[in-house]
Formats: C-alpha cells, sequence, structure tokens
C-alpha cells in the first residue's frame, strides 16, 4: 500500500470502528534490563555522558528490541503502534548530549522500524491494516512557563528553537514512513502550538500532508493542563491544526480522566481519543491497575459514545492493550458532532462568539 | 434579543494609554499588569495589548509582556488581541501566547501579497485575525469602500487562503467626529452602516473597532468621551458590532446618561440634521464642560472584600493573587501584632494554607499558586525592613537558601521549576542545580552555599533509590539541615519507611506538591515553630513505619554486675584454637582482583543502592527486580574492567598475637610469654534482659581468661585508584558509573575480608583448617570464627579501630588511615579483629545503661561525656536527664 492509500484506510477504519493504540513504551524498555552498554552500541560507545534511560536511543542501538515491542503490541490488538521517539527532539535530547544528525538519525530509524513491523502485520492480516504514528513528545523547557522568578518573563527557549526542534523531528519521522504524527502529553499547548505550526509550514512547502493527532495532558483533578488551560481551552487552541484527532493521555488513569475526555467529546468536531495511564502509581511509583481494569474504565467510554481512538499510556502492557482490543470491538465510534459556526478563542479558558 | 458585544480591554494599548504608556517606557511591568488585571477584573472578555510607541522596542516589550501575562493567571485566562501596525511585532506576539489570539491587525494596505502571506501565518500560529478596511489607496473612510475593501479581502481570505470565516473580524476603522470638519460629520454613521452591510452579505464575520478614537476631540474631558462611546456603542451594537476596544469598565449605561447630554452626543454621531443655529457639533462642544467634573460610572470590579478584616483581606489577595493592597493589608496587620514575623506566621501562612488547601482540592492550579506566592513575597519584603530594625536579639526571620536538585538518573524537571518560583516568589533564594544531579554535588553545592535547605525531586521510579542515597549521604556527612523529598514518584510512605530513617541529624519532609512548599519551607525554617514541625513529622513518619515494622517493645536492661554474671562460657570441652602460623603482621600488597570478585556478596551491593532483598532473588523481586538486574548487569561488565585493567589495588594487612580476656576487655601481650601487654581491646556487653538461659554477650567471652588463647586482625583496602576512577567518570560526565565504581569498591573491600579471613581459617591461623566452604555458605557465614569490626553491632565503639590500626601498622602495611571520626580511608576498606573460638558468632550489643557507660569510660580513660558521646547511639538514656537528676 501506498502512504497515501494507507491514510485513506486509516479514516475508513476510524468511520468503521473504535481504533486501538498500543501501551506504554517505558515500562517495557525497563523490563528488558538493559545496560548502559546496550544503550550505547557501538554506535555511541565512547559517548561521554550516561546513555542509559535514552529510550529513544535504542532506536539505533538496540532496534531488536523495539521491532519486538512494535510486534508484542500488534499482536494484542493494536491497529496504530506509536513509533519510540517520544524525547527525540535536539532540545529533548540536549540532556544526552546528542548531536544532530544521531537525532535525525534516531527518529528515521525509528520511523522504519515500526514501518516494518506494520507493514509486516498488514500483510499476514489484511483486512486489519496497521498504522504507525510518529511520536512528537513535549520537551522538558517550556514556553508558557517562567524559569526564573527574578523574571516571570524569563523562558529557557525561544518558539523559533522549539519550532526547529520539531521541525527537524517531523522531516525525520516523515521520510521514516509514518502514517501520521501524534504529538502527545502536551503539557505546554504554546510548545504545542510550535509543533503544529513546523508540520504545517512543512506541508505548505511541499511535503505530502499526514493526519495530525494531539494529546494534551491534564494533570490534576483541576481538570487543566500544566501551562493552565481547560480542555475546551486547549481544543480551541489547537483546532487550527484541523488534526485527524484530538485527545488526551498520560497523568491520570481512566477514572480521573473520565470528565475531561467527555469535555472533549462533546467540543471537538474531531475524531477524540484518550490513552491513560494504568490508574495513579502507588505510593512506591508503580502501576497496579490491571488490564481487565484499564479495559473496563475505557470500555464504558467507548459504550457511552466518548472516543473514538483509545490505548494506553504509562504502566499499560501489551496485555492491557489486549484487554482493550476486546472490550471496545465491535462497539460503535463516538459520532463527531456539528457544532455551530463560531469564533473560538482561548487563553487559559475558552471564549466563543457564536453567531 | 439584546445582541452579544465583546469588550476588549484597551488599557493595555500604549497609543490609548498615557498612563500605560508611562509604565511601561519607565519598564514598570508591575504596574503594567495592574493595569491589565483590572481590565480583565472589569469584564474585559478580551484584552488588548499594544506597544507601538517611539519610545520602545516593540518586539522586546509585546514579548515581555505577554511572557509576564502568562505568568497571571486571572489575565491569562481571557484571550488576548495582539495589536500593532508592525507585522513583526505581531509575529513576535503570536509566538508567545498558548491560547488562540486575534490578531490586530492586517490588511490589503501593502497589497495582496503580504495580505496573504500574513493571513496564511496566522492560520499557521492559530489566531482569529481583525481586517482593516485599509488597501493600496488608503484607509476607507466612506461606508461604500469600507464595504468594498472588506468584501475584497473576506473573498480572498475565506476562497482564497481558506481562512475560516468566523475567525475573521472587520475593522471598518472608527474615526473621530465633531472635529470642526465638515466632511468628518459622518464618520460615525458610515462605519454603522458598514457595519450593517458587512454582518448582512460577509457569513460569519464580525465587525470590531477602536472605539475611543470616535471621542479623540473631546480629549481632557473623560465624562464627555464616555457619554460618546456609550452612545456610539448603542448604535453601532445594533448595527451588528460584535466586538470594541473600550475601556469596559468606564462606560455608563446608555439609558442613564443625562437626556440633555445624550441627545446632543446622539445628534453628532448619528449626524442629525442640527436642532439649533449652531451645528450639533458646536453645541456638544459648549455643553461638555458643564459634565467635566462628573464621575463616570462605578466600576464592576467588586470589591465588597476590602470591608473583610485585615486576616481575610490578606487572604483573598493571596487567593486571587491580588497585589494592589498587600502593602497596606501588611502594614495594618503588622502593627496589630508584637512583632512583623506573627504576621508571617500568622495571617500570611494562615491564606497561603487555604492557597495550599484550595490546590490540593484541585480548585486553585499552579499558575495561580505561582501567583498567590507573589502576593506573599511582597508582603514579606513590606516586613522586611520592620525585622531588620527589631534587633532585640532575638533570631531574625531571614529569607531562607533553599538548594535544589533533580537526583541522578532523572531528567524531568518541570515540578522542580515550579517548586522553585514559588519558594522565591516567598522571598527564597533558590539554587537550581538542574537535572541528574548525583549525590555529591548536591552535597558539595549545600555545603559551599550553606544552604538552609536541600531540596530533591525525581518523576521517575528510580529516583525513589537515589533520593534515599542522598539522604544516606547527608547522614554520612554530617549534615543536619532539612530535607524535603517532592516529585511525581515520591510518597509519604517511601519517605517515612525509605528516606527519613537514613538521615537522622536532619529532618525529611515529604512535600505533597508545590503549593505546600512554602507552608513546608517556612515552617522549617521558622525560628519559633521549627522544632515543632519537624517533630510533628518525624512522629507521623514514625506512625506510618510502625504499619511496616511492627512489635518494637522496649525491654528492660539488666544492671551491668548480672550481665557480667550472665556472660557466654564457651563448652569447657572444646579446645581453644591452635597457635596461628606466625605472630605480628604479614602485609599483603595486590591481592588478585579476580580472586575477590568471585567472593562478592551481592546482597549489600544492592542495599548500596537502596534496592533491599537478597540476591539472587532480588533480581526477581515485584518492586525493585528490573532495577536489580540492570544494576547488576552494569555491575558485572564494570567488575570486568576493574579486574582487567587492574582499576584498583587490594592491599591488605593481617596480625595475630597471643591474647587473654580480662573482664570484658580483651589483652594482646607482646609474646607468647604473656607478661607483658602489647594493646587492649574494650568490649562492650549486652544488657538486655535475657529469657530461656541465654547469655549477655561480650567479644572478649570468645577469647579464654587463662591458658594459650589468641586474637588475629586485619585491615584490607580495595580503594587504592577508586577516587581516580570515581572522578576520571564524572569529569566525563559518568556519574553512574563513577558511583559504579565507589559502590564496587566497597563490595571488593568487603570481598577481600572474606577472602582473607578464608586465608586465617585454613591457612594463617589454621582453626579450621579442612574447611571446605562454598562461597554462598561463606556468605551466610556458615564457618567457624567471626571477625567483628570496631562500630558495628558486636563493639559500636569506633574509636577501638585506633587501637587496631596502630597493631597492624595499617598505614605503613595497607596505605590505610583513619580520620578523625575514625571512618577509614581510602573510603572502600573494611578492618576488624579474628575470634577463632568455634563457639563464637556474631551478635549486637544494644542499648547500654549508664552503669556500663561508666564503667566503660574508666576502662578507656575517658570521662563519663566522652564516653557518651561515641556511644550516643546505643545509650539506654538521655545522658541530659541523667545528669540533671544527679545534680537535683
Amino acid at each position: 500500500m501506498s502512504r497515501a492509500d494507507r491514510i485513506a484506510a486509516l479514516h475508513q477504519a476510524a468511520k468503521e470502528r473504535i481504533l486501538v493504540l498500543d501501551g506504554s513504551w517505558g515500562v517495557m524498555i525497563q523490563r528488558r534490563e538493559l545496560s548502559e552498554a546496550e544503550f550505547r552500541g557501538a554506535r555511541f560507545a565512547d559517548h561521554p555522558v550516561q546513555m542509559k534511560g535514552n529510550n529513544d536511543i535504542l532506536c539505533l542501538t538496540r532496534p531488536d528490541v523495539i521491532s519486538d515491542l512494535h510486534d508484542q503490541y500488534f499482536a494484542a490488538g493494536a491497529d496504530i503502534t506509536e513509533t519510540n521517539t517520544f524525547s527525540a527532539t535536539t532540545i529533548a535530547q540536549e540532556d544526552y548530549s546528542l548531536a544532530p544528525q544521531d537525532v535525525f538519525d534516531l527518529n528515521l530509524a525509528g520511523a522504519q522500524l515500526a514501518r516494518a513491523e506494520a507493514d509486516r502485520w498488514t500483510a499476514k492480516e489484511p483486512h486489519k491494516p496497521r498504522f504507525v504514528a510518529g511520536a512528537i513528545g513535549p520537551l522538558n523547557k517550556m514556553l508558557s512557563m517562567s524559569s526564573d522568578v527574578n523574571d516571570p518573563g524569563a523562558r529557557l527557549v525561544t518558539f523559533d528553537q522549539v519550532y526547529e526542534a520539531y521541525r527537524q523531528q517531523v522531516l525525520a519521522l516523515h521520510e521514516g514512513g509514518v502514517d501520521l504524527y501524534l504529538i502527545e502529553t502536551i503539557t505546554d499547548t504554546l510548545n504545542c502550538k510550535a509543533a503544529i505550526k513546523a508540520i504545517l509550514d512543512l506541508q505548505d512547502e511541499g511535503l505530502e500532508a499526514l493526519p495530525i493527532w494531539i494529546s494534551g495532558t491534564i494533570v490534576d483533578r483541576s481538570g487543566r493542563t500544566l501551562s493552565g488551560q481547560t480542555a475546551e481551552a486547549f481544543w480551541h487552541s489547537v483546532r487550527h491544526a484541523k488534526p485527524f484527532a484530538v485527545g488526551f493521555n498520560c497523568a491520570l488513569g481512566g477514572e480521573l480522566m473520565r470528565p475531561f475526555i467527555a469535555e472533549l467529546a462533546r467540543v471537538a468536531d474531531t475524531l477524540v481519543a484518550a490513552y491513560p495511564n494504568a490508574g495513579l502509581p502507588n505510593a512506591m511509583g508503580q502501576y497496579d491497575e490491571q488490564p481487565h481494569e484499564t479495559a473496563h474504565f475505557i470500555e464504558e467510554w467507548a459504550k457511552s459514545g466518548l472516543v473514538n481512538i483509545v490505548g494506553g499510556c504509562c504502566g499499560t502492557t501489551p496485555e492491557h492493550i489486549r484487554h482493550v482490543a476486546e472490550e471496545v470491538a465491535g462497539v460503535t465510534p463516538r459520532a463527531i458532532p456539528e457544532r455551530p459556526t463560531a469564533m473560538r478563542l482561548s487563553g487559559l479558558e475558552p471564549f466563543e462568539l457564536v453567531a | 434579543m439584546r445582541p452579544t458585544f465583546i469588550n476588549v480591554g484597551e488599557r493595555t494599548n500604549v497609543t490609548g494609554s498615557a498612563k500605560f504608556r508611562k509604565l511601561v517606557v519607565e519598564g514598570d511591568y508591575a504596574g503594567a499588569l495592574a493595569v491589565a488585571r483590572q481590565q480583565v477584573e472589569a469584564g474585559a472578555s478580551v484584552i488588548d495589548i499594544n506597544m507601538d510607541e517611539g519610545l520602545l522596542d516593540g518586539v522586546v516589550a509585546m514579548r515581555t509582556f505577554l511572557n509576564l501575562i502568562a505568568a497571571e493567571p486571572d489575565i491569562a485566562r481571557v484571550p488576548v488581541m495582539i495589536d500593532s501596525s508592525k507585522w513583526e511585532v505581531i509575529e513576535a506576539g503570536l509566538k508567545c501566547v498558548q491560547g488562540k489570539p486575534i490578531v490586530n491587525s492586517i490588511s490589503m494596505k501593502a497589497g495582496e501579497a503580504e495580505f496573504r502571506e500574513q493571513a496564511v501565518k496566522c492560520l499557521r500560529y492559530g489566531a482569529a485575525v481583525v481586517v482593516m478596511a485599509f488597501d493600496e489607496i488608503g484607509q476607507a473612510d466612506t461606508a461604500a469602500r469600507k464595504i468594498e475593501i472588506c468584501t475584497r479581502a473576506y473573498r480572498i481570505l475565506v476562497d482564497e487562503v481558506g481562512f475560516p470565516p468566523e475567525d475573521i473580524i472587520f475593522d471598518p476603522n472608527i474615526f473621530a467626529v465633531a472635529t470642526g470638519i465638515e466632511e468628518h460629520d459622518n464618520y460615525a454613521v458610515d462605519f454603522i452602516e458598514a457595519t450593517r452591510a458587512i454582518k448582512a452579505t460577509l457569513p460569519f464575520a464580525r465587525v470590531s473597532g477602536g472605539v475611543s478614537n470616535v471621542s479623540f476631540s473631546f480629549r481632557g474631558n473623560e465624562p464627555v468621551r464616555r457619554a460618546i462611546h456609550s452612545v456610539f456603542l448603542y448604535h453601532a451594537i445594533q448595527a451588528g458590532m460584535d466586538m470594541g476596544i473600550v475601556n469596559a469598565g468606564d462606560l455608563p449605561v446608555y439609558d442613564d446618561i443625562d437626556p440633555k447630554l445624550r441627545e446632543a452626543v446622539e445628534d453628532v454621531i448619528l449626524n442629525r440634521p442640527q436642532r439649533t443655529n449652531v451645528s450639533n457639533t458646536e453645541r456638544l462642544v459648549d455643553m461638555a464642560p458643564d459634565y467635566k467634573g462628573e464621575k463616570g460610572a462605578a466600576r464592576v470590579v467588586d470589591l465588597k472584600w476590602r470591608d473583610a478584616p485585615v486576616g481575610k483581606r490578606i487572604e483573598h489577595a493571596l487567593v486571587n493573587g491580588i497585589t494592589d493592597w498587600i502593602e497596606a493589608d501588611t502594614e495594618e496587620a503588622r502593627l496589630s501584632v508584637e512583632r512583623p514575623l506573627h504576621v508571617i506566621e500568622g495571617p500570611l501562612m494562615d491564606g497561603m494554607n487555604v492557597v495550599g488547601d484550595l490546590f490540593g482540592s484541585g480548585k486553585m492550579f499552579l499558575p495561580q499558586v505561582v501567583k498567590s506566592a507573589r502576593v506573599m513575597k511582597q508582603a514579606v519584603a513590606w516586613l522586611e525592613p520592620f525585622m531588620e530594625a527589631e534587633k532585640t536579639g532575638k533570631p531574625r526571620k531571614q529569607a531562607g537558601r533553599i538548594l535544589m536538585a533533580t537526583v541522578k538518573g532523572d531528567v524531568h524537571d518541570i515540578g522542580k521549576n515550579i517548586v522553585g518560583v514559588v519558594l522565591q516568589c516567598n522571598n527564597y533564594e533558590v539554587i537550581d542545580l538542574g537535572v541528574m544531579v548525583p549525590a555529591d554535588r548536591i552535597l558539595d553545592e549545600a555545603e559551599k552555599h550553606k544552604v538552609d535547605i536541600v531540596g530533591l525531586s525525581g518523576l521517575i521510579t528510580p529516583s525513589l533509590d537515589e533520593m534515599t542515597f542522598v539522604a544516606r549521604e547527608m547522614e554520612r556527612r554530617g549534615f543536619n539541615i532539612p530535607l524535603l523529598i517532592g516529585g511525581a514518584t515520591t510518597s509519604r510512605t517511601h519517605t517515612a519507611v525509605k528516606i527519613e530513617p537514613g538521615y537522622h541529624s536532619g529532618s525529611t519532609t515529604y512535600v505533597i506538591d508545590a503549593s505546600r512548599a512554602v507552608g513546608v519551607v517556612s515552617g522549617l525554617l521558622s525560628p519559633t515553630d521549627r522544632a515543632k514541625n519537624e517533630a510533628a513529622t518525624r512522629d507521623e513518619y514514625i506512625r506510618i513505619r510502625e504499619q511496616f515494622a511492627r512489635g518494637q517493645e522496649v525491654k528492660a536492661r539488666a544492671a551491668l554486675p548480672a550481665a557480667r554474671a550472665n556472660r557466654f562460657r564457651p563448652d569447657a570441652a572444646t579446645p581453644l584454637p591452635p597457635r596461628p602460623s606466625f605472630l605480628g603482621v604479614r602485609a599483603f600488597d595486590a591481592w588478585d582482583l579476580g580472586d575477590l570478585a568471585s567472593y562478592i556478596d551481592w546482597t549489600p551491593f544492592f542495599a548500596s543502592w537502596e534496592l533491599i532483598g537478597r540476591y539472587p532473588l532480588i533480581l526477581e523481586d515485584e518492586i525493585v527486580g528490573e532495577a536489580a538486574k540492570d544494576l547488576f548487569a552494569d555491575a558485572q561488565a564494570m567488575l570486568k574492567r576493574i579486574v582487567e585493567e587492574k582499576w584498583f589495588t587490594a592491599r591488605g594487612v593481617v596480625g595475630f598475637w597471643a591474647a587473654n580476656a580480662r573482664g570484658d576487655d580483651i589483652v594482646v601481650w607482646t609474646d607468647e610469654m604473656r607478661t607483658v601487654e602489647l594493646a587492649r581491646f574494650h568490649g562492650l556487653r549486652q544488657q538486655i534482659a535475657k529469657t530461656n538461659g541465654k547469655p549477655n554477650l561480650c567479644l572478649s567471652d570468645f577469647v579464654a581468661e587463662d591458658g594459650d588463647d589468641w586474637l588475629g586482625a586485619f585491615a584490607v583496602t580495595a580503594g587504592h585508584g577508586e577516587l581516580e576512577i570515581a572522578k576520571r567518570f564524572k569529569d566525563a560526565g559518568d556519574d553512574y558509573s563513577s558511583i559504579m565504581a565507589t559502590a564496587l569498591a566497597d563490595r571488593l573491600a568487603e570481598a577481600f575480608a572474606e577472602a582473607l579471613h578464608r586465608k586465617v581459617r585454613t591457612e594463617l591461623w589454621g582453626h579450621a583448617p579442612d574447611e571446605a566452604t562454598t562461597v554462598e555458605e561463606l556468605i551466610a557465614e556458615a564457618y567457624e570464627g567471626i571477625r567483628p569490626a570496631p562500630g558495628y553491632p558486636a563493639q559500636p565503639d569506633h574509636t577501638e579501630k585506633a587501637t587496631l590500626f596502630n597493631l597492624l601498622q595499617a598505614e605503613t602495611n595497607a596505605g590505610m588511615q583513619l580520620t578523625e571520626s575514625f571512618a577509614m580511608t581510602p573510603p572502600a576498606s573494611v578492618s576488624g579483629l579474628y575470634f577463632g573460638h568455634p563457639g563464637s558468632h556474631y551478635f549486637g550489643v544494644g542499648k547500654i545503661d549508664r552503669d556500663q557507660v561508666e564503667d566503660y569510660a574508666r576502662r578507656k580513660g575517658w570521662d563519663v561525656a566522652t564516653a557518651e558521646r561515641w556511644l550516643a547511639p546505643i545509650l539506654n538514656y538521655d545522658p541530659a536527664a541523667a545528669r540533671r537528676s544527679d545534680a537535683a
């Protein structure tokens, strides 16, 4: 299938059923108990700083581990897998002193590994094509939060720097063959807007357009992103991307995430996606929620018509995804609401001026 | 139905507000923010920000002000309108707002190409846009020109650029009326007519305008200007005007305007036929002075809270982040209490606690908390000179200095940064070491900067172990300042069970979230409340630990004579150990590291990384198994290199002497004549009241009082070369390997002790020549004889190491020294005594009573206070209380 065919198939599949994304990568990689030497591989054997913990680097140094995870999640029933490139921007990789070319290669390899597994599964099960979402994660540097109280206007990065970092990542993911972009775990909407602009600009410049999936993170019961926006304000801030899907992931488990997903389901005139954590971490930092429990929450969302795409974030495993996939199979996906035309703006809170 | 009208605040516009311009030009951004806040409180749904002023660098001013607004949640809650005639200023603004703003404005002034380009950019940044009725020819003045230009722009935007029509706002230009120039008289009508046409023919498009322009000729007479605005809006809104740049809090209600004034204004706005022999303009100009002194309608801002008592006002200001009155309120509060400090500890902290509770229950969110903190900071700043002046000898409240770091292995620091901001806002100095900070650097910097508190942050699970390590390091290095633990993965339980017990010399407090940080820190640094707070936390953590480890009942002690009477008596039938193969000392210069590697006991290795569990089961442990496996693999890899590349040199010394017990002491003789005393090891005896006929042990029980008995001693190190290796890794940025090298050196030193002990048992002393013990059995200590070390449970007094080192001449023979605290250097070192009696076994002395301490002091040649100092951890009584009761 050409990429255009795959994208058409993705849109078609989203109309027909609730799609399933894969689960967590961190936990699964941790289980492989890889050593510093394995993280480094031959390519980074002499790298001056510690590589361990830089999960993304495994795309280059342990591709077998990454391919195996894609395979496991597809085997569990996922329709979409994410590339292992959550932190693969030049800015995020500064923590590991990675050179820009290495970061590019990392995204390219990450996309190619996922592509190969997806294609293998699609060939094996042509009735259920598999898709690759290029994971574009948040940065540890935020554009909306001050880095220095003596100067509340201080920022550690500029919009242009964030934009450029995302632009390089998008180019590499695209070249590696992803079917869509997934801007995820968004803590600061302005960072996300820089990523959106990078994608839209590249499309303006002639890069083949791919669907965009935007996934924010509501940090607590207050229902705000870390940068302070409500769910609806967040949607207003990103709607210009004309996203294929919008949703939330991470930070909360299914139980706490529900009201905010319901809010998005109400206001977003596009597909709604949700992939919560396996509950909240316990006192020792572990996720206790069992696969059937996670699936139970998600099944209820599906049956209540709140979601079009589901999956798992921190603490979820192929077993969680298997249960989720089983529970949502055959459930009618959420119908996209038609909303009255209105000027919709936002600060931290939404603003709407209906005609 | 009355049409909806959107107030766009105009006071944050340097071209429209002299006050705002002055504030910005002078760099008083706090004042400028107050203007913005006032507008939002007054009901502005959107705030217009304009920095087009010759004295200002518009790009810098726009960026600065928008970034500042982002830190003000009660301003940032509304969308902004980025207003400039310069595109680069607009684009700088677009790069600073996370919400969806409005760009004000673009136009076809420089042609369609630039218009399209800027429109596309607005689309890509995600902004609605104001389009001015301006084309290549000029600004539209008549209704026809306005409609023509707006229609053309609409078609380009919607049909060509793909701009959503609902995001287009037209500004058909509001020009000043009543200027005395006849051509201007119809300007208001032109605007109103154009508005009506645009709304009728361009679907979903909106109409806006800068309202204050219309009254420009009446500047200096605000009441009349406000009446003009009100009347103008009344008619423009009827025609379909959706939004306007107006000072929303200032407008009189149309119906409330004096009818005479209203009629005159209306005649001007609607360009009605003149009623008298003077023009409408002249009539209004004549009338205007009569209204000059009149106040406008009352502000919409609800100031009822100002009537509350001062404590409540301060709370309101903190919760709402309002700084306008905080100094006055703080001063009022100060005058009502004895000391300025009490304002902080009273109403200010009470208010911050309310903030914390609201945040904790999800009713406030982080940016608001940051703002609350800033109110706090202002109040504290106000109080500071008074506290400074208060030189009464009492401790003065000072802003504390707090060191913060995300611990090693963790690159997440957003939470920590927020805590830093909150603390700094509260007048604390924050030294932020950033991420992946190893324990040693945290503590080095803490010492260097003489900080008051160390705060550790972590988000990923392995950070829990690292924090425990830091706490233990603080203890080891003699810190006593408070330690704060925070971050997503931390918990009160973990802090209580794992971190706090490792740090006895200072307090450890779990901080559940950023909003609690200030309350906790000020509580810990408060000279009056610190002890109380620390004790409360300590008590709480003890209770939490008791859920983990129950049944720690306190047992009564036996008197020393009774304990001695119940000493361990070796079976008389058991022969004494044989004479060692040599007497005196023997050095080992470079023990084979490969041999030592096979003797490593890995369980304490994991414990040193705070992974608790027995090796190899720990590798399968549900909680720490993953981390343990990772660590173990890395350790094996490095160990291989240590051995192959000979990173360390293992040196040691062993010695044997004729020896006999003398009471609780062991006398070491110069030779086998057993007449001249070479040295004396002092013992401590268990005083726990024993049951089941078990003895009260002392190490001297394992040496015969009479006959040919012997004592051995050793000191070994694997630490030569370790510091250099560790530093090399650290300088290369590899702290993990650095610490790993240190941990492995420690393990190799222990392994050395194990290997040497085996050689002693089977060969050098030879009291168990035939033992064939596996490494597992060695580790399980399934062999005859023990090697207790001073400072450990069987003899908790570290000072005994001095005797040991002297006997062994450890410095000459193994390159080992003791610090003034009797710590061994290199750090990866082990020393101890050898007991060969088959009945000898390890035990813990446990708590001892004062009778034994006095006896021990006499034997050591110390005064009792010195003994109590060195034995502090095992005293079964409070020395201070004991002395008080003596004196009484």
